[in-house]
């Protein structure tokens, strides 16, 4: 005989602690760091083609030259991670709506291309109206490209994810602006590194904003954000956000400093999307995350008759 | 029609997914009250599939060493000692924290003439018994979010991976609420039940139906197989056996209703089911405009950045 319990048992009924879900089978750094890559070259296509067009050669050159590399180096975290790389083309068979990968193929497809051709022309100096025309493409598909992995992560079963999807591509939004801001500091005299400024701050406050939205409104699905390593990822990367913020305003006229907050923001951009997808798959593998909202559900209906 | 295309309940399956004339849906009706956990469906399924196998080591846990459906285990027996008294099903104000969890047990009283003991009052052990299969959903997630076209509906309301177009981006994976498809590590695609395709194609059975030998799994057109479950549950209340409810019968429900439903002897998360499923592009519409206004927002601030000041 066991002795009765004093303390009820609080863990929701589970099989065997077993989780419910399968949990992605994305890899790291693969698909967080494609989330900063795409991100970053989406933002740094709106700053190029706001540099072209009010003429500041230093700052088009710099975020040119990220657009590109960005979504050079998305793509290729995107193909190493998928199961069978050399198929990868399949992704471009149909054009599905309902799935944010498709979508997301579609746009960072012809966003690679034509960042590729705007940055090429703006190294080799070639067809420069090709190249302005290019990066006017880019421009318009940057913003598309940086916030769609919110949809991206949100549409699935994952708990943590699907939840706060309302917030996510917003937080995305804000750290893509503050990584491509941050590159543009790094890269760009103070004289022309003016809107990355701007933009930085602008980034660094809906950055926070969405997080703080997200851990509020999700109650105990949002757990994982604030515990364990995806929490001191999420809590570092607001402290760095914020440094860079306070950093790129006091260095208006330091390079150094200047490229003290882009670095920060970096890291923080960083942080983020891997303390996004670490919170992911903490909240697959537990079933409790996965059955006490949904019993919660079922409580609400059936008190509501 | 297309007012339920994401989520909802959707009659013609197959008329949606664009075949002109398809023959009815069909599914699986697994009455769990008579399955005996032989696995001889797990067997079946590996064989006729050719599914490699799973790892051999014992999970220490219950009979059950398969542990769950994955991309090489189609079927999987679950299996579940109980010791502690049963909820009833319709005691609303039990939460989950008064739901007993399945426990470890001290010295087993077993009852001879009732294994399963399914019945409020019993308070000795039970044993359950439930092979879990894919759902193939009426809006099925892995579908929707497959990038490839590689899941396919097919002309019986099934959903099929096809092998030779799936680049392995494993999207399907998380999507899935039921936690069923998953990927083939060495290979790289990802795979699942596929009802049996070929078998249905030249009109035999599943292989797993076929080899139950008690009848627990069931294949059949879906509009029949739930109108036998009904009956077969409002048999089992008659005969007192109070805790048997359905599962993933109902076209209402968050997946517009399972083609493999179930009928049950306890809560679904007691067999490693969700209690409340949700497809997960019912909310993509939402999604979709949260995305749009947060890529607004990215261009507004890149307007307001340029601005103003020169410098």
């Amino acid at each position: 005989m066991r002795e009765p319990r004093v303390v009820p048992d609080v863990e929701p009924a589970s099989y065997y602690g077993r989780p419910i879900l399968k949990a992605p089978v994305w890899k790291q750094p693969d698909v967080p760091l494609y989330l900063y890559l795409g991100g970053v070259a989406g933002a740094s296509a709106v700053l190029a083609e706001g540099a072209a067009l009010t003429g500041r050669p230093a700052l088009e050159r710099v975020t040119r030259l990220a657009a590109a590399a960005g979504a050079g180096l998305g793509t290729v975290a995107l193909v190493h991670d998928l199961g069978r790389p050399e198929r990868f083309l399949n992704m471009l068979r149909v054009f599905k709506p309902t799935s944010p990968l498709s979508v997301g193929s579609w746009i960072l497809a012809p966003f690679g291309g034509l960042a590729a051709g705007a940055a090429l022309s703006e190294v080799t100096g070639r067809l420069p109206w090709l190249g302005r025309l290019a990066g006017a493409g880019a421009g318009l598909l940057g913003p598309a490209l940086a916030t769609y992995t919110g949809a991206l992560i949100s549409n699935t079963a994952v708990p943590a994810w699907h939840a706060a999807y309302r917030e996510m591509p917003f937080l995305f939004a804000g750290s893509a602006s503050t990584a491509a801001a941050g590159i543009a500091l790094i890269g760009t005299p103070v004289d022309e590194a003016g809107p990355a400024r701007r933009l930085a701050v602008v980034g660094a406050g809906v950055e926070i904003v969405a997080a703080e939205l997200l851990l509020n409104r999700l109650g105990m699905v949002g757990e994982p954000y604030r515990q364990g390593r995806p929490g001191r990822f999420m809590k570092t990367a607001r402290n760095l956000t914020i440094a860079g913020v306070a950093t790129a305003l006091l260095g208006r006229r330091s390079r150094s400093l200047a490229v003290a907050a882009g670095a920060s923001f970096q890291a923080a951009s960083v942080l983020t999307r891997f303390a996004v997808f670490q919170a992911g798959l903490a909240s697959a593998k537990d079933p409790k995350y996965t059955v006490v909202p949904q019993r919660e559900r079922i409580r609400e209906r059936t008190l509501a008759g | 029609m297309t007012s339920h295309r994401l989520s909802g309940p959707l009659h013609e399956v197959s008329a949606e997914a664009g075949y002109a004339a398809p023959p009815p849906r069909v599914g699986f009706f697994t009455d769990t009250s008579v399955c005996i956990g032989c696995k001889a469906c797990e067997v079946a399924c590996k064989q006729w599939n050719g599914v490699p196998e799973d790892g051999l080591l014992l999970t220490g846990m219950s009979y059950d060493n398969t542990g769950q459906l994955d991309a090489n285990s189609w079927r999987h027996v679950a299996f579940i000692e109980q010791s502690a008294p049963i909820v009833p099903v319709l005691d609303k104000e039990a939460t989950i924290e008064t739901r007993r969890a399945p426990t470890d047990l001290g010295m087993p009283r077993l009852r001879p003439n009732d294994p399963q003991g399914t019945s409020t009052n019993d308070t000795d052990l039970r044993w359950l018994m439930s092979s879990d299969v894919c759902k193939h959903c009426t809006h099925a997630a892995c579908l929707d979010v497959c990038p490839t076209g590689a899941l396919f509906r097919t002309e019986f309301g099934t959903v099929v991976v096809q092998p030779d177009v799936c680049n392995g981006c494993g999207y399907c994976v998380p999507a899935c609420p039921y936690g069923v498809i998953d990927q083939r590590k060495e290979d790289g695609r990802v795979f699942k039940c596929t009802l049996c395709y070929d078998r249905l194609k030249v009109g035999e059975e599943p292989a797993c139906a076929k080899a139950c030998p008690t009848e627990s799994i069931q294949f059949g057109e879906l509009d029949v197989l739930r109108e036998r479950a009904d009956r077969r549950v409002a048999e089992l209340h008659a005969q007192g056996v109070d805790v048997a409810r359905l599962y993933g019968q109902d076209p209402d429900d968050g997946v517009g209703g399972d083609g493999a439903f179930f009928l049950l002897l306890d809560e679904p998360e007691v067999y490693g089911l969700p209690p409340d499923p949700v497809v997960t592009t019912r909310d993509l519409p939402s999604i979709w405009r949260h995305v749009g206004a947060a890529a607004l927002t990215l261009a507004a601030a890149g307007v307001a950045a340029f601005a103003g000041r020169r410098r």
